[in-house]
């Protein structure tokens, strides 16, 4: 079931170092929101304190409000491995757990949130995960095998189908493409087109074609210099992000003439 | 690599041949030899002194039963002592390690640390002592209530030894002799879990307990092996603690608690060493080579367990 984020007034830190400031800016549901912006602007901090990652790091803590369909997901009494089961995850590295089966992979979002599952009820899941992430045919003959013997691409579509296999609310994506081939790129991207039904779905990229292909709204994030955290600069919908954008810096880095 | 040892091609030899690497490859191949080469010493040794004990009639053996019949209950001796320790202290290695790569405060886990590292500085005659004056006496109403309530296993079958200088003991002492070892290799592998596949098990909406489960231990499981078959090591071949503490020789039986304990290959010779003479010395090399091959055994094993799974073992 897709969610709606709104956040608020949201500043993040690393220790003592602000990295992100002043985010605000409402998620829709059922659609692909792109996060764009130039390296080091917090892109993926700001991803990662949407489903509470950000505080795994030691020191690191957030200021600010993040309400998905009205629960305040900083709120006093939310158990952040709440907040991680219904907002699921996929890294820019494919990260498939080594000691587990394909299979394995797949359930292991299933394994921790749920009690006992019925052989048949699992193998159900696995094959609707993996054929939602267009992996099925590729690795049903061999699904006992381990999870690293598969390509990049493979793997970071095993990523996706593990994500999935829990019915997350929301799906976020941190450069899932960049260490793939424009083949699984492709793959991928048709993939999150056919996911946006089901979820909301947050990507962060640095290829603006990719922003441009997929994405009903992008934001971009930009920074004014070493040390000064990351804003949001400009929100809107792609076309016109990539047309007619309100900020003359959107418009330089998307240009190319960012600098 | 096949240019390299082809002399018929002599510049393609020139070109990788340069004198750092030669230096190096050739100090490197040097120890690997040297230490083959000890080992094969001390193999040799072992089996020509050995040998007499070896061939020599039944009744001129100590004991007057045969070398089988001496050296079996030694045998046993040193493995209940041994895999009792093991026990005892992998549990809790890996539950230190655990708690001081994933639990403690950054300031208590490093200070934790250090006071383990310490206990594998300490002397095994130190160990002897502290099992023999602390260790034993404390542990004597154990063995009693072991003997009234768990006395249908064998291994607590009883009659409790009064001074608590059983196997039992000796068990324990190893155990915390072979505590460090275990842990320190069991944090290293824990603390060097990669950080993608804990994030990974964190953004499905693992617990602290959860992510360990699904992401450290598999990833730390073969280190952990490899460290407590060091302990293990260790613990076959301690000696000193163990002569100290264990007062056994008689019979070769399960039993941990009772005051007829068998001893232990290691201690063994020690404590007859000195007096031996001719044969006697032959029987206890023999002795020494049996420890040997067990340890041997054990390493081999080891290597087994962890290569087992090798596909799945996330080094790929
Ligand atoms: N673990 C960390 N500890 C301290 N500072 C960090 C940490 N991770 C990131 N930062 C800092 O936070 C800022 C934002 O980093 P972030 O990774 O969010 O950038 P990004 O926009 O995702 O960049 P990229 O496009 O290169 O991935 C940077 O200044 C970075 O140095
Ligand atoms: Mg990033």
């Amino acid at each position: 079931m897709a969610k709606r984020i709104e956040v608020s007034d949201l500043d993040i830190y690393y220790g003592d170092f602000k990295a992100v400031e002043g985010v605000n800016v409402a998620i829709e549901p059922r659609s692909i929101t792109a996060l764009i912006g130039p390296s080091g602007c917090g892109k993926s901090t700001f991803l990662r304190s949407l489903n509470r990652m950000h505080e795994v790091i030691p020191g690191a803590r957030v200021e600010g409000k993040v309400v998905m369909d009205g629960q305040d997901l900083y709120g006093a009494d939310v158990d952040p491995v709440n907040v991680r089961r219904q907002i699921g995850m996929v890294f820019q590295r494919p990260n498939p757990f080594p000691t587990m089966s394909i299979y394995e992979n797949v359930l292991a979002g299933n394994r921790l949130n749920s009690k006992r599952m019925k052989k048949a009820e699992a193998d159900d899941v696995v094959e609707r995960s993996l054929r939602g992430a267009n992996l099925w045919n590729e690795v049903k003959d061999r699904l006992d095998r381990p999870g690293s013997g598969l390509s990049g691409g493979q793997q970071q579509r095993l990523c996706i189908a593990r994500a999935i296999a829990v019915e997350p609310d929301v799906l976020l994506m941190d450069e899932p493409c960049s260490a793939l081939d424009p083949i699984s790129t492709l793959a991928i991207e048709d993939l999150m087109t056919e996911l946006k039904d089901r979820f909301t779905i947050v990507i962060v990229t640095h290829n603006m074609q990719q922003a441009a292909r997929v994405s009903e709204s992008t934001g971009f994030f930009n920074l004014n210099g070493v040390g000064q955290p990351g804003r949001l600069i400009e929100f809107n919908p792609t076309e016109k992000i990539f047309s007619n954008p309100d900020e003359k810096a959107t418009e330089d880095y998307i240009s190319g003439r960012f600098g | 690599m096949t240019a390299t040892k082809a002399p018929s091609e002599p510049r393609s030899q020139q070109a990788v041949r340069r004198p750092g690497d030669r230096i190096f490859a050739g100090s490197a191949k040097a120890s690997g030899v040297f230490i083959l080469l000890v080992l094969a010493g001390v193999a040799a040794f072992l089996v020509s002194e050995a040998v007499p004990a070896l061939t020599a009639p039944a009744e001129d053996v100590p004991g007057g039963e045969g070398l089988g019949a001496y050296v079996a209950p030694l045998v046993l001796g040193t493995l209940l002592g041994a895999v009792l320790a093991l026990l005892v202290a992998t549990p809790l290695a890996v539950g230190i390690a655990l708690y001081v790569t994933y639990y403690a405060p950054r300031r208590v886990a490093a200070t934790m640390g250090y006071v383990i590292d310490l206990l594998a500085a300490i002397p095994s005659v130190v160990y002897g002592f502290w099992g023999l004056a602390v260790l034993a006496p404390a542990l004597v109403p154990f063995h009693v209530w072991a003997a009234d309530t768990l006395g249908f296993l064998s291994f607590f079958a009883g009659p409790a030894s009064t001074s608590g200088r059983t196997m039992f003991t000796v068990g324990l002492v190893l155990a915390v002799m072979i505590l460090p070892i275990i842990s320190a290799i069991s944090r290293e592998v824990f603390s060097q879990a990669p950080a993608l596949h804990r994030e990974a098990a964190l953004a499905l909406g693992a617990t602290r307990w959860e992510m360990i489960r699904m992401a450290v231990l598999p990833y730390g499981k073969s280190g952990v092996i490899g460290g407590a078959m060091l302990g293990l090591g260790r613990a076959l071949g301690e000696t000193m603690a163990v002569a100290i503490v264990l007062s056994g020789g008689a019979g070769a039986t399960l039993n941990l608690i009772s005051s007829s304990n068998p001893s232990t290959i290691a201690s063994n010779i020690a404590l007859r060493f000195p007096e031996a003479t001719g044969l006697g010395i032959n029987t206890l090399i023999a002795s020494g080579l049996v420890l040997f091959v067990i340890t041997l055994a054990v390493n081999m094993l080891a290597r087994w367990i962890v290569n087992r799974r090798a596909d799945f073992s996330g080094a790929n």
